[in-house]
């Protein structure tokens, strides 16, 4: 009964930000800078986490496949349709569930419990279009922006990661990315970011705009915004998988 | 005009305040007391509606406030200036984009008469000095002016004062109090105060509803209040060790 009451809540909540959507000049601003805070201001912990899964990936498949006949080249396709297909929307998202979830959550939380959100109510602002709107938006903008940079660096983590460990040549590891890349992987990594994106957001807008109970309470719905977020991506991940491969 | 009428709420079982009626006339400053937890601000978030009654109607000037398109809500928000109890100021912006936040997105003010309006507004509360300071830089009487000065920027018809003298300290108190008077000579607004502080009830009402165990108990000018034999009124102004 619980679940129920608070998906009708979430629901109503993404209904609302839908119907405001239209009113661009309220969170023109907003967005712009939850594009910068969502996608600039991640990219380090996005170039980083690319890289090492990337390295991680080369090293412990060059390590599986050490005793198998099988040609160097196959470690580079491994490596780059698991990346591009399942780790840079995954793992990035998994990383941005906790960077930009809480800090949403955080945010709107604390709006919420020190009546900040009240207080442009009562200035007659539709508080869903300024502060929820903005913020979906940047992640569905920004989350598929992200996973191509997870995608560059983590190819390229995991390039260099077998050239430095003498696991794979440059030239062998090109050889496999390319022998077997498939345009609708990098189409459906696409898809997967956008909707983790999606996920993310909502759900972190949804926690912080009904957090209640001070201090506790944002913290409390903090990480709720973290966990939900996480589980999401995961359970997105698995429809999308059996959907759409 | 505000007509509250058989207003009733309650969360979940638990019933805050039932038949809850009187008017609030323009010009005159009402105060609604009664003790911690009794449901006061809950009734001031229902003229503007920010809350919801269980039945009953808040009429603004005849006109139904929760029967409202939200479009047109808002409209009628526009009308209210609200000082919250923890002043509810932006605090990723300064004090001086804080009270222009509502010119910025409700007038179309050149950034020049933007900051004509801000200092002028922020003269009458007497924080010109502390115009370009963060908000995490005010003490707690210079944040209720700050906000005070934005919830009056765009001159508003309706001024709700959520416990606009707690926290602070007797003299801090007295300014706010002046404040809330000069807003309400100076610019004819209709003020509902909200509070307990029996000192700034006598000092700026003209009304006051008291609000007691689930219903409003008592209503009437301050002049009646002072010579009342409500049992529970009566406690309650004395318990405030405020001698009428």
């Amino acid at each position: 009964m619980y679940a129920l009451q608070e998906l009708g809540k979430y629901t109503t909540l993404l209904y609302q930000a839908l119907r405001s959507s239209t009113e661009f000049s309220t969170y023109r601003k907003n967005l712009f800078s939850e594009l910068v805070k969502v996608g600039y201001d991640s990219l380090g912990i996005i170039m980083l986490t690319g890289v090492f899964t990337g390295a991680v990936l080369t090293i412990q498949t060059a390590y599986q496949l050490e005793l198998a006949f099988i040609p160097l080249s196959t470690i580079g396709a491994i490596v780059s349709e698991s990346i591009l297909i399942e780790l840079a929307a995954v793992i990035s998202s998994l990383v941005l569930a906790g960077k930009v979830g809480a800090r949403i959550a955080t945010e709107l939380g604390t709006m919420k419990v020190s009546e900040q959100v009240d207080a442009l109510e009562s200035m007659g602002f539709n508080s869903v279009s300024f502060l929820v709107v903005p913020r979906v938006l940047s992640g569905l903008l920004m989350f598929p922006v992200l996973y191509i940079v997870a995608s560059i660096f983590g190819i390229g983590g995991g390039l260099m990661a077998g050239i430095l460990t003498g696991a794979v040549p440059a030239s062998d590891f090109m050889i496999g990315a390319r022998m077997y890349f498939q345009p609708w992987n990098v189409l459906f990594g696409f898809v997967k970011s956008f909707v983790f994106g999606f996920l993310i957001t909502s759900v972190a807008c949804y926690k912080g705009y009904f957090a209640s109970g001070g201090a506790e309470g944002v913290g409390k719905s903090t990480t709720q915004a973290t966990v939900l977020g996480c589980m999401f991506v995961l359970l997105a991940d698995f429809l999308l998988a059996t959907l759409l491969l | 005009m505000i007509e509250i009428k058989k207003l009733k709420k309650s969360f979940g079982n638990l019933l805050v305040w039932d038949d809850v009626t009187f008017n609030i006339e323009d010009g005159e400053t009402v105060a609604i007391i009664g003790r911690s937890g009794c449901g006061k601000s809950v009734l001031m978030k229902h003229i503007n509606a920010l809350l919801y009654p269980d039945s009953g109607e808040v009429l603004i000037d005849g006109e139904n406030i929760h029967k409202q398109e939200y479009v047109k809500l808002r409209k009628m928000r526009h009308r209210f200036g609200v000082l919250f109890q923890g002043s509810a100021l932006f605090d990723s912006i300064n004090t001086f984009e804080n009270v222009a936040f509502p010119l910025r997105y409700f007038t179309k003010q050149t950034e020049k008469d933007i900051k004509y309006n801000v200092e002028q507004a922020l003269e009458i509360v007497g924080l010109v000095e502390a115009m370009y300071k963060e908000t995490s830089e005010l003490s707690g009487g210079m944040r209720k002016r700050v906000a005070l000065a934005r919830a009056t920027i765009l001159q508003p018809d309706y001024m709700m004062y959520d416990e606009p003298t707690s926290g602070l300290d007797p003299e801090t108190s007295d300014e706010i109090n002046q404040l809330i008077m000069e807003m309400s000579n100076s610019l004819n607004i209709t003020s509902i105060v909200v509070t307990h502080d029996m000192h700034s009830v006598l000092e700026v009402a003209d009304k006051v509803a008291f609000l007691d165990h689930g219903k409003l108990s008592w209503h009437g000018s301050v002049t009646e209040m002072k010579t009342s034999t409500h049992d529970e009124l009566m406690r309650f102004v004395r318990a405030s060790e405020y001698q009428i």
